[in-house]
């Protein structure tokens, strides 16, 4: 097994398996009345989060916690950090403590990668910059898996920003290893030119979403942010919603088997409309369960756990 | 002042011969020399070079004496081989008074190791907004020729115009870091496969050679020299080619590390790689290579930038830019270069101390001629132990590396300021 799960071209085709197959296994543990395995009893994994993001953090504690682990929260707010503490002074402080997993979330690229360099324990990438979220990789895989069955020949489209977004660069990697075909979609501004060379030599690229959508499995939209106009990526949020934006008739251009995913948070009405956000195709909410199931099998796989 | 007889060097790879220095020159040269007053060295194996000379140093005093000194700084530069060096302007204060100009200036000559060369600023506080008083600097006891905003591009056209224009009239120099500035906010490293990889916001080769291009032209049209910082990319060595046919008055650096290292570093995200300009890739490598070869490309100067450790230990994004370059730079130039010990001291001697007007630097030792010179031994070869330099600063990115060459003495005006590869002082 590896030792930290910083990118998502850290698991191979074998681990990544064994990780979507463990999270199988661990997600029926959310189905029993008492929802803890003692897998992970005496074992202690920090929360080391430099940005806001309740989502991610909840999604790590619960699953932490259903592995009975002790969970410490450590939040960049009214804690040492704001008053100017290093990265480096942080992981000298959880590595003393005995932290054996650290779930960090930076804003800073690469802040994970310093961080394995300064504590014994395991540090898992929980989004870092706009450099990656494996472990969101990962439970989009697993939700597809679910959804339609296999990974492997399934082509997916990764629609909007994807310049800016650790999620698109994860995916690409982890579906690479998967053997899914993905096609990046995006206005020019948006989708470096190198892409493909760069992550996955396989990458296609398109800028127009309508004559890529009928030819997919999986469609999956990025988070676009307002602001990015002001930095003339785009002309206005309106001209992307209706170049780039997921909506009813859009929808209705993919195959019938095809799912509709979102990393979350959503802009509705930017990047997708409500009538897709809460179709059945839609998965937003089965990605947010998948993804307490993929953590808990990451940190026991990571942290080499008892038995299950 | 002790003489010193050096018997059996070889003069920029001539047949070996022995010098003598006394009383601040090279008084003979000769093989069979004989001096009983003298110092003796044992030259055999090694080269004597004119003393190197950096146009681009930052020696970080005053303002950041943790990170580095005149005198710490000109101690490395000894070591490294340098007579003289040319000390930039962005301390804090700024260098753009007479006053720290002057300042600078006096502290190099009480630490006595190299002659430091001080750089006024182009403009106020390094602002790129109005001029600063280079003329005071100019007549000041640091006598400024060269000028230069180096960490910020003088962006604004007009004043780069009229800056080009204004130091004509004592001979001056603007010496420009070239980066759009637009182009390169937030930016962090080279933009190219990697920088997509990494999730790193790119610097891209256009914003310098967008700059260098605009500058020329406006060389050209107000007449007056203009010099490039860190050349770093194949596409402003083009710029630079065609410049040059036409006969601008342009002449170009680059650094050690932009011949040797590429953007790959940046995958440990060890911010010791991160530098502005950032490093590129095997293709720019190979142009840069060439173009120095050539003389597209006029010097080598180190861009030799200290930094305190908490400001490289920490993420990418959040640590300063730049690398030690001082004590490198001669073993990075034989490695790239191979032992052309003629294109050597005209890239890293003769052609630096030319356009710094440095009068009694880069003239190759001869009967007559100021005793600034350096010996190196090329056959040595060296392991590069950060812990071991004589920077105030370990921001080396050459760390455990194994480079060929070793300085063995440096002598500034005849006295040595490095004996058996130590400082004296």
């Amino acid at each position: 097994m590896i030792r930290h799960l910083l990118s998502g071209a850290d698991p191979d085709l074998a681990t990544a398996t064994q990780i979507l197959d463990t999270a199988a296994e661990m997600a029926t543990v959310a189905g029993r009345e008492v929802k803890k395995l003692p897998a992970l009893r005496g074992r202690t994994v920090v929360n080391l989060f430099y940005e806001d993001s309740t989502r991610t953090r909840i999604s790590f504690e619960a699953a932490a916690k259903r592995l009975s682990a002790d969970v410490i929260n450590f939040s960049a707010k009214g804690s040492s950090v704001t008053k100017g503490e290093s990265l480096k002074d942080t992981a000298l402080t959880l590595q003393a403590m005995g932290a054996d997993a650290v779930v960090v979330r930076h804003p800073a690229s690469g802040a994970p990668h310093r961080l394995a360099n300064w504590v014994d324990g395991s540090v898992v990438n929980a989004g870092d910059g706009t450099h990656e979220h494996p472990t969101q990789a990962l439970l989009d895989a697993y939700t597809m898996r679910s959804r339609l069955g296999r990974l492997a020949g399934l082509h997916v489209a990764i629609v909007g920003d994807v310049l800016h977004s650790r999620v698109a660069r994860s995916n690409v990697l982890l579906l690479s290893t998967l053997g899914a075909k993905v096609t990046l979609v995006g206005p020019p501004t948006l989708i470096p030119m190198d892409i493909s060379a760069a992550l996955a030599p396989g990458t296609a690229v398109s800028y127009d979403l309508d004559a890529v959508l009928p030819d997919v499995d999986v469609v999956m939209m990025l988070r676009v942010q307002r602001e990015r106009m002001n930095d003339s990526y785009f002309p206005s949020a309106r001209e992307y919603s209706r170049r780039f934006g997921l909506d009813g008739p859009r929808m209705r251009r993919l195959p019938e088997h095809a799912i509709v995913m979102h990393p979350g948070p959503m802009n509705r009405g930017m990047e997708i409309t409500p009538e897709v956000a809460d179709s059945p195709r839609s998965t937003i909410v089965e990605q947010v369960a998948n993804g307490v199931s993929v953590r808990m099998a990451v940190l026991y796989l990571l942290l080499g756990g008892n038995n299950l | 002042m002790t003489p010193y007889l050096i018997r059996n060097v070889s003069v920029v790879g001539a047949a070996p011969t022995d010098l003598l220095i006394r009383d601040g020159v090279v008084a003979e040269t000769g093989s069979g020399l004989t001096a009983p007053d003298a110092g003796v060295i044992d030259g055999t194996g090694l080269v004597a070079l004119p003393g190197l000379v950096d146009l681009h140093t930052h020696l970080r005093e005053p303002g950041r004496e943790d990170a580095e000194t005149v005198e710490s700084g000109s101690r490395a530069a000894a070591l490294g081989g340098y007579t003289a060096v040319c000390a930039m302007a962005n301390t804090s204060p700024v260098a753009d008074t007479a006053g720290v100009v002057e300042q600078v200036w006096r502290l190099g000559r009480e630490a006595g190791l190299v002659d430091v060369q001080p750089i006024g600023a182009v403009t106020v506080g390094l602002a790129g907004e109005r001029l600063a008083e280079l003329g005071a600097m100019a007549d000041s006891a640091a006598r400024v020729r060269i000028f230069s905003d180096d960490g910020h591009c003088v962006a604004d056209p007009k004043l780069m115009r009229r800056a080009l224009e204004y130091v004509k009239a004592f001979d001056g120099i603007i010496a420009q870091h070239a980066e759009e500035p637009r182009l390169t906010e937030g930016a962090q490293m080279h933009e190219g496969e990697v920088s997509t990889r990494l999730g790193l916001t790119g610097w891209p080769a256009v914003a310098e050679e967008a700059i260098i291009a605009r500058d020329v032209l406006l060389a050209e049209h107000v007449g007056s020299r203009l010099h490039v910082c860190h050349v770093s990319t194949a596409g402003s060595v083009e710029v630079l080619r065609q410049a040059k046919a036409r006969g601008v008055r342009v002449t170009a650096e680059v650094t050690p590390h932009h011949l040797l290292l590429t953007d790959a570093k940046a995958e440990t995200y060890d911010p010791v790689y991160k530098v502005n300009p950032p490093l590129r890739t095997d293709t720019d490598i190979a142009a840069l290579r060439a173009a120095l070869a050539e003389g597209v490309i006029d010097i080598v100067a180190t861009d030799h930038a200290p930094h305190a450790v908490e400001d490289k230990e920490c993420e990418w994004a959040y640590a300063r830019p730049g690398m030690l370059g001082l004590e490198t730079a001669l073993s990075i130039a034989l490695d790239v270069l191979g032992p052309e010990w003629d294109l050597i001291a005209e890239r890293m001697s003769r052609t630096p101390a030319r356009i710094a007007g440095l009068d009694s630097h880069g003239v190759d030792p001869a009967p007559g001629v100021p005793a600034n010179l350096t010996l190196v031994d090329p056959a040595a070869r060296r392991v590069i132990e950060p812990a071991d330099l004589a920077s105030r600063s370990r921001n080396t990115p050459y760390a455990r590396m194994t480079l060929p060459g070793r300085i063995v003495a440096t002598f500034l005006r005849g006295e040595p300021t490095v004996l058996d590869g130590k400082a004296v002082k």
